[in-house]
């Protein structure tokens, strides 16, 4: 799996299959990347659940804060971790410890773990790195087009007008996969000098 | 459904737009409107906290706008890109993120005038420095790095003279300073040079060139390339440090490879002012649908024109990277294969009289003051927009008493030789 560019049907068909999603580090605090993440990924209807010791006894958009992802008591299909790199591994740990084990292991932008996402594909799950699922989404459906973003997307099919709470459809048609060729040569070279 | 990667073309045509959701419109609608309505109190204190996507305003966002910023952003290979009022204002947003007081933009010496004349006395009042270099020289570039130095700033093509940077070796400065490389591809337009494939962090255009290309709307684009790691070192406190003007976000952290494009557009354009016209978005957008086909044939007639004018007796020198014996032919091969574009100067034997004659005299190229429109057009700059300059300085700047220059149109190559060789007769 080569995780310095992922091909639009792999991210696709993640973000697709998916229903349940514990947010690892979510914060309740409103201008933290995660808590906009978790709130945008909750309104297009995915099943969230807050993860964070800090929090436990506060809600997020209605949803409890647990612990830990052994604290959710249900299968879940994706962890999204909210952590620096370095504290990644623990994490996956304990995600390949559940029963049964979630289908998707994403680290958020800016967090990349090689030894640890090799461990949850050694064990069957599906890895992305270093992307937000909040733009991935907001790509693949050109809603991120709003604010000037290359969504690497075409369509000539009249979408719906997007309402609050919509499932969008992730299906245009994409070219080159995700990001572009420079800033994805760049993120490479980041990793490699790091 | 990775599908193949589309051509130029197709992208210049696609990119960005799709039929509009409410009433299925196939051209791009003129969302001509100052405000956008929320669908609650949540919606709204969500978009204006930058943490849903949507319209609010449209100084911050528009539509129509946003077609074109995606458009171009796919053209150059970037990961966004943000739209303003005119290529000045995209430069003053640009470097509004990068500079404090004290600090400096290292630029080449090859620049459009107004450029010039921006650099070194509208940003003096904000305290920002200018070092300059020659483009023809790199090592001026790699002197001219201080600890200051927060920017290099370059024209792939450079206007008056139509001159080919090497873009690839700037860029080389750029990295080992650890600073951002700005490219004004006004000249080019992404159809002959794509600066982010040679390095460049950051592309602005002045969009009321090629890429509007019917000289009938001011406009600017600032494109992302999503390269630059703005939290090294912390340089660049507007991307990598907390906002107080929201709450604390940390403009990088949250928007990753497209950062800078967000970071211009709700530090620099929310706060600045210059947001471009719907209605200009659209007639830019409608031009940059033809922007392969016109950019082809504005390099094919410019290099009819200037093998004309090399082998014209009144002529004693012309200045264009398209002719095999320009200095800067082979840069142009290997940045520009498909043409030197369409601007460039030619000298004349008859010095400033003869100038000041030619340009009255012509009858199909209009006297004016742009570039990059349908039409041909024709300066001479040492009596009109190098006017305040001593000779000296006049020669430095490519604009000698006897430099004429010209932006080729997309009329027949024919009538504008025909007009050219009337108007040296006369
Ligand atoms: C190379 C170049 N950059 C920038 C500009 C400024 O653009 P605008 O007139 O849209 O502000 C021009 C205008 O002539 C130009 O030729």
């Amino acid at each position: 799996m080569n995780h310095d560019a992922y091909d639009d049907n792999y991210i696709r068909s993640i973000l697709n299959n998916v229903k349940s999603i514990a947010m690892v580090g979510a914060s309740p605090v409103n201008v933290r990347p995660s808590y906009f993440a978790f709130k945008y990924l909750a309104q297009r209807g995915y099943d969230m659940i807050p993860v964070n010791p800090g929090h436990v006894g506060k809600e997020l958009m209605g949803k409890p804060f647990v612990a830990s992802l052994a604290d959710i008591g249900r299968p879940i299909d994706m962890v999204d971790i909210f952590r620096n790199s370095s504290h990644i591994m623990p994490v996956v740990d304990e995600a390949l410890k559940l029963s049964p084990p979630p289908k998707v292991i994403w680290m958020q932008l800016g967090a990349r773990d090689d030894a640890a996402a090799e461990k949850a594909e050694a064990a069957g799950l599906k890895v992305v790195m270093n992307r937000c699922p909040k733009i991935e989404y907001g790509r693949l459906s050109s809603e991120i087009s709003w604010m000037g973003v290359n969504s690497r997307t075409l369509s000539s099919k009249r979408a719906p007008v997007p309402t609050q709470g919509m499932r969008l459809s992730l299906n245009r048609s994409s070219f080159g996969g995700g990001q572009t060729a420079a800033s994805d040569r760049a993120a490479k070279n980041k990793t490699e000098t790091t | 459904m990775t599908d193949r990667l589309p051509g130029f073309s197709t992208l210049a045509v696609h990119a960005g737009a799709q039929p509009d959701p409410t009433t299925g419109a196939r051209a791009t609608p003129i969302y001509q409107t100052t405000s956008f309505v929320f669908n609650d109190a949540d919606h709204a204190a969500s978009l204006f906290g930058l943490q849903a996507f949507g319209n609010i305003y449209t100084r911050i966002g528009n539509p129509t706008n946003a077609v074109l910023e995606e458009r171009v952003a796919a053209l150059e290979g970037g990961t966004a890109a943000l739209a303003v009022a005119s290529g000045h204002a995209a430069q003053v947003i640009v470097l509004q993120q990068l500079m404090r007081p004290g600090d400096e933009v290292l630029a080449a010496r090859k620049l459009y005038g107004g450029s010039i004349n921006q650099f070194t006395h509208a940003f003096k009042a904000f305290g920002w420095n200018v070092a300059w270099a020659d483009p023809d020289d790199v090592a001026s570039f790699e002197r001219a790095v201080t600890p200051h130095t927060k920017a290099i700033f370059i024209e792939s093509i450079a206007n008056p003279a139509g001159s080919i940077t090497d873009i690839e070796a700037i860029a080389a400065v750029a990295r080992k300073a650890g600073v951002p490389l700005i490219v004004d591809n006004t000249l080019a337009s992404p159809y002959l040079i794509k600066p982010i494939d040679h390095g460049a962090d950051i592309v602005v255009h002045s969009l009321t060139k090629f890429l509007g290309g019917h000289g009938n709307s001011l406009g600017g684009v600032i494109v992302d390339a999503g390269t630059f790691d703005w939290s090294k070192d912390n340089k660049y406190p507007m991307l990598s440090e907390p906002r107080p003007e929201y709450h604390g976000i940390r403009i990088q952290e949250t928007f990753g490879n497209f950062a800078f494009a967000i970071a211009c557009r709700v530090l620099g354009l929310r706060d600045l002012g210059p947001a471009l016209s719907p209605f200009n978005a659209f007639m830019i957008l409608t031009g940059i649908e033809t922007l392969p086909l016109r950019m082809q044939k504005h390099c094919d007639n410019a290099k009819a024109v200037a093998e004309f004018l090399s082998s014209h007796p009144a002529v004693s020198a012309v200045n264009y990277a398209g002719l095999p014996d320009d200095r800067y032919h082979q840069l142009q091969r290997k940045y520009s294969p498909k043409g030197a574009g369409a601007v460039f100067t030619f000298s004349l034997k008859g010095g400033y009289d003869a100038g000041v004659n030619l340009v009255s005299n012509l009858k199909l190229f209009s006297h004016l003051a742009n570039v990059g429109d349908t039409r041909s057009l024709v300066i001479h700059p040492a009596s009109t927009t190098h006017s305040q300059l001593d000779d000296e300085a006049k020669v430095r700047s490519g604009a000698g008493p006897d430099v004429v220059r010209l932006s080729i149109g997309i009329e027949d190559k024919e009538d504008l030789i025909a007009d050219l060789d009337q108007a040296l007769r006369a």
